[in-house]
């Protein structure tokens, strides 16, 4: 049916298989740097150190997994919500081939050094370059499909899909500013405590266009489809939508409590990051009390256990960055292990939970068949919320230990641990976090197997059928 | 409604990015500039300081170091002076970093003598035992300086032709040692900033020999690296049969010796546990 419409589908089957394997590329890579730090003679220079490879883990996932697939769902979902087929099919091959490029370039360059040291900007200014070039053709594309829509209303998925096109746009072109040197080196435009500012407004809010528009226009999207029942309220989604988008852009100097940065500015970072509570919760209740009645799901339907996790995550995430964004919590939990423990149940609990069921919803309906394995689908589900868990309550762990060793005092008021004497008490730790990174890499081989499975089910289908 | 026009619809959201965006990022630009807030003593990088700048990026080392002391007890007593606006001036991009891995290298300037970092570098472990950084040792290599001049130019930092000349010859490491000893150390904190000992300096553990082992635990971790377990001297002195009195020897190992390049280990050993390492110095001898 969705041929007859004129969908240009394949390029959604494209982009979805090219950003699960640029995941398993981040997950990989994850789970090695994990290693790494746990035991350092795993690290082999120059190319394979930490330094080098945690960029490309952030990358790989932020926009190889993420941005990805979130090319492949706003394609097939702004065409449902419109009932028109894509604006230019042709462009959108461009694109999936410039984001395969770019991304694979991203990999190349990190590893050879080449970085701008700003986190999630590093690339230097070739390599961004082609990121604008990129993000232009696939904003052109979607915006003019929803321009020669059919279906006058836009749904709320539209609504966040604009968002993140215009929000991604105008953060990457101000951070990525650069005085080129060569091809291959580039400084900041900005300097000192006003480059730390502006690399924060852009590092928190790629957390607001990139890991909470993006799987929130996804996650209104696809979870009336699993259920079968309309979303709980369009004008709870409305009044979220507009405080999101509004309070989101005053935070990002939370990252920077305590610093140079004027004291006004942290401030506002704080309170603003408090009222973040209330959208981001608007969003969580829809998502609940969208449920009413259908709680039994749960256990029938996997794709809803996907998308309710992840939204609790998301729920859970949105309680404990404000938290965090308080300059007391911060001064007692920042820089410790506490925060790559927060950010991992953002990335691995809720955006890819959302991720996993859009999946599993679309790849069956465009290759016109069903799901190899609900059973294999149900492990894959456990093993990455295990994973996760275990990464995620580890780091917390770690990160108080940390903190409280670090601020201890003898009674003579000097403090009563080195930093070294602080870092060898993560090691534990550490080895557990590499323990949930590997169960988690093991879902997604799962989820990973499922997949091909589906897709070679359809094709040998396919082929009986014309034979 | 704005539901049904896209463009409006698009140019409403853009609006409503855009006003938490002027507030906390355009308009910040104004009050960071504040002149009030620059500081004279801070220099801008030289071309072998620049470069090892750009070594210290290229490594990723921000990925696991921080370069902000926060104006709080356990940042401060531990790593030095808070940080200042006006240090950062020079410093495209930032590198104030998000985890500490490993320790704040805000004030590592001047903090350890050149030959504790190549030690460091080429192996970690061999200085701080059951440390995770990697080995650096790659680093002696020549430096490659095709791109100094232009990398000066860029930045608009002063420069001669004499300081690109110098260049010759030098390697990654001598560059990225040049920019660790530079970092931090522009304002004069070590000085206004030491701690006073006050009172009468009395040994109290004075021919106490049960504090002996705890004295050379903390030996074995603190000071062993530069001069080596069996104090025999390495990048330090050697410290066996030391003549001094134990007030001066407190001295030394209380607030160091700037010019030296021995550290104060006051901040993070404090009197009781400085005491004990004295004791235990005083009690080696070579036969």
């Amino acid at each position: 049916m969705n041929q007859q419409e004129g969908y240009a589908d394949d390029i959604v089957k494209g982009f979805v298989i090219w950003s699960m394997v640029w995941g398993l590329v981040a997950v990989l890579v994850g789970v090695f740097i994990s290693f790494q730090i746990a035991f350092p003679q795993l690290n082999f220079p120059p190319y394979l150190t930490y330094g080098r490879l945690r960029p490309i883990h952030t990358n790989a996932g932020i926009f190889g997994w993420g941005i990805g697939s979130f090319m492949a769902f706003f394609i097939y979902i702004t065409q449902r919500l419109t009932r028109t087929s894509l604006w230019s099919p042709g462009l959108a091959k461009v694109q999936l081939w410039l984001f395969n490029v770019v991304i694979a370039l991203a990999a190349v360059t990190l590893a050879m050094g080449m970085n701008r040291s700003k986190e999630y900007a590093e690339l230097e200014w070739p390599v961004a370059s082609l990121v604008v070039v990129l993000w232009v053709i696939f904003a052109v594309n979607i915006i003019m499909t929803i321009v020669k829509r059919r279906e006058e209303q836009m749904y709320i998925s539209l609504w966040y899909i604009l968002a993140t096109l215009v929000g991604v746009a105008v953060l990457y072109l101000v951070n990525n500013a650069s005085i080129p040197v060569s091809l291959t080196k580039s400084y900041s435009a900005y300097a000192g405590a006003n480059d730390a500012n502006v690399q924060w407004w852009y590092g928190h809010n790629a957390v607001a266009m990139v890991l909470t528009t993006p799987p929130l226009a996804i996650f209104y999207y696809f979870l009336p489809k699993a259920t079968g029942v309309p979303i709980y309220s369009h004008r709870m989604g409305v009044i979220a939508f507009w405080s999101l988008i509004f309070m989101y852009l005053w935070t990002g100097a939370h990252h920077l409590l305590w610093t140079p940065v004027p004291d006004w500015v942290q401030t506002l970072a704080m309170a603003f990051s408090v009222m973040l509570i209330a959208p981001s919760w608007a969003a969580v209740f829809n998502g609940y009390f969208s449920m009413n009645g259908q709680w039994h799901q749960m256990r029938e339907n996997y794709l809803v256990k996907f998308l309710i996790f992840g939204i609790t995550f998301y729920g859970m995430q949105t309680l404990q960055g404000p938290s965090q964004a308080v300059r007391t919590f911060s001064a007692f939990i920042h820089y410790t292990d506490w925060v790559p423990g927060h950010v991992h149940m953002g990335t691995l609990g809720w955006v890819s939970l959302v991720l996993f069921a859009a999946i599993y919803y679309t790849i069956p309906r465009i290759y016109h068949t069903e799901i190899y394995s609900v059973g294999l689908a149900n492990v894959h589900f456990w093993l990455v919320l295990t994973g996760q868990l275990i990464f995620s309550i580890t780091m917390w762990i770690a990160g108080v230990q940390q903190a409280a060793m670090l601020n201890a005092t003898n009674p003579d008021g000097s403090l009563h641990y080195s930093f070294i004497e602080t870092m060898v008490e993560l090691y534990p730790y550490w080895h557990m976090r590499a323990l949930g990174g590997v169960i988690y890499l093991a879902g997604l081989l799962v989820f990973l197997y499922n997949i091909y499975q589906t897709i070679a089910g359809a094709k040998t289908q396919a082929v009986a059928q014309r034979a | 409604m704005i539901e049904k026009k896209p463009i409006i619809f698009l140019l409403l959201a853009t609006a409503t990015i855009l006003v938490g965006t002027i507030i906390t990022m355009v308009l910040p630009f104004r009050w960071i500039n504040d002149p009030k807030l620059a500081i004279a003593s801070v220099k801008p990088y030289t071309p072998l300081q620049l470069e090892g700048r750009d070594i210290y990026i290229r490594e990723g080392c921000n990925n696991c170091h921080t370069q902000t002391v926060r104006p709080l007890l356990s940042d401060t007593e531990r790593y030095g002076e808070y940080s200042k606006s006006g240090e950062f001036v020079y410093d495209q991009p930032f590198l104030w970093g998000s985890r500490r891995n490993g320790p704040d290298l805000a004030r590592i300037g001047g903090k350890y003598p050149d030959a504790w970092h190549v030690k460091h570098m080429k192996d970690p472990r061999s200085m701080v035992p059951r440390s995770n950084m990697p080995a650096y040792d790659f680093l002696n290599r020549p430096l490659d300086t095709s791109l100094s001049e232009k990398k000066m130019k860029a930045l608009k930092f002063p420069y001669s032709p004499a300081d690109i000349q110098a260049l010759q010859g030098k390697t990654e490491m001598d560059a990225i040692i040049a920019y660790m000893q530079k970092v931090g150390n522009d304002i004069p904190w070590r000085k206004t900033g030491k701690a006073e000992v006050l009172g009468e300096l009395k040994n109290p553990f004075q021919d106490n020999m049960s504090v002996l082992p705890e004295g050379q635990k903390l030996y074995a971790e603190h000071c062993a690296q530069c001069h080596g377990i069996e104090l025999k001297g390495e990048v330090g002195p050697d410290l066996r049969d030391m003549d001094q009195p134990d007030s001066k020897v407190f001295a030394t190992v209380y607030s160091g010796i700037a010019a030296g390049g021995m550290p104060a280990f006051g901040d993070t050993l404090g009197k009781e546990r400085t005491w004990k390492v004295v004791t235990y110095l005083k009690s080696v001898h070579k036969h």
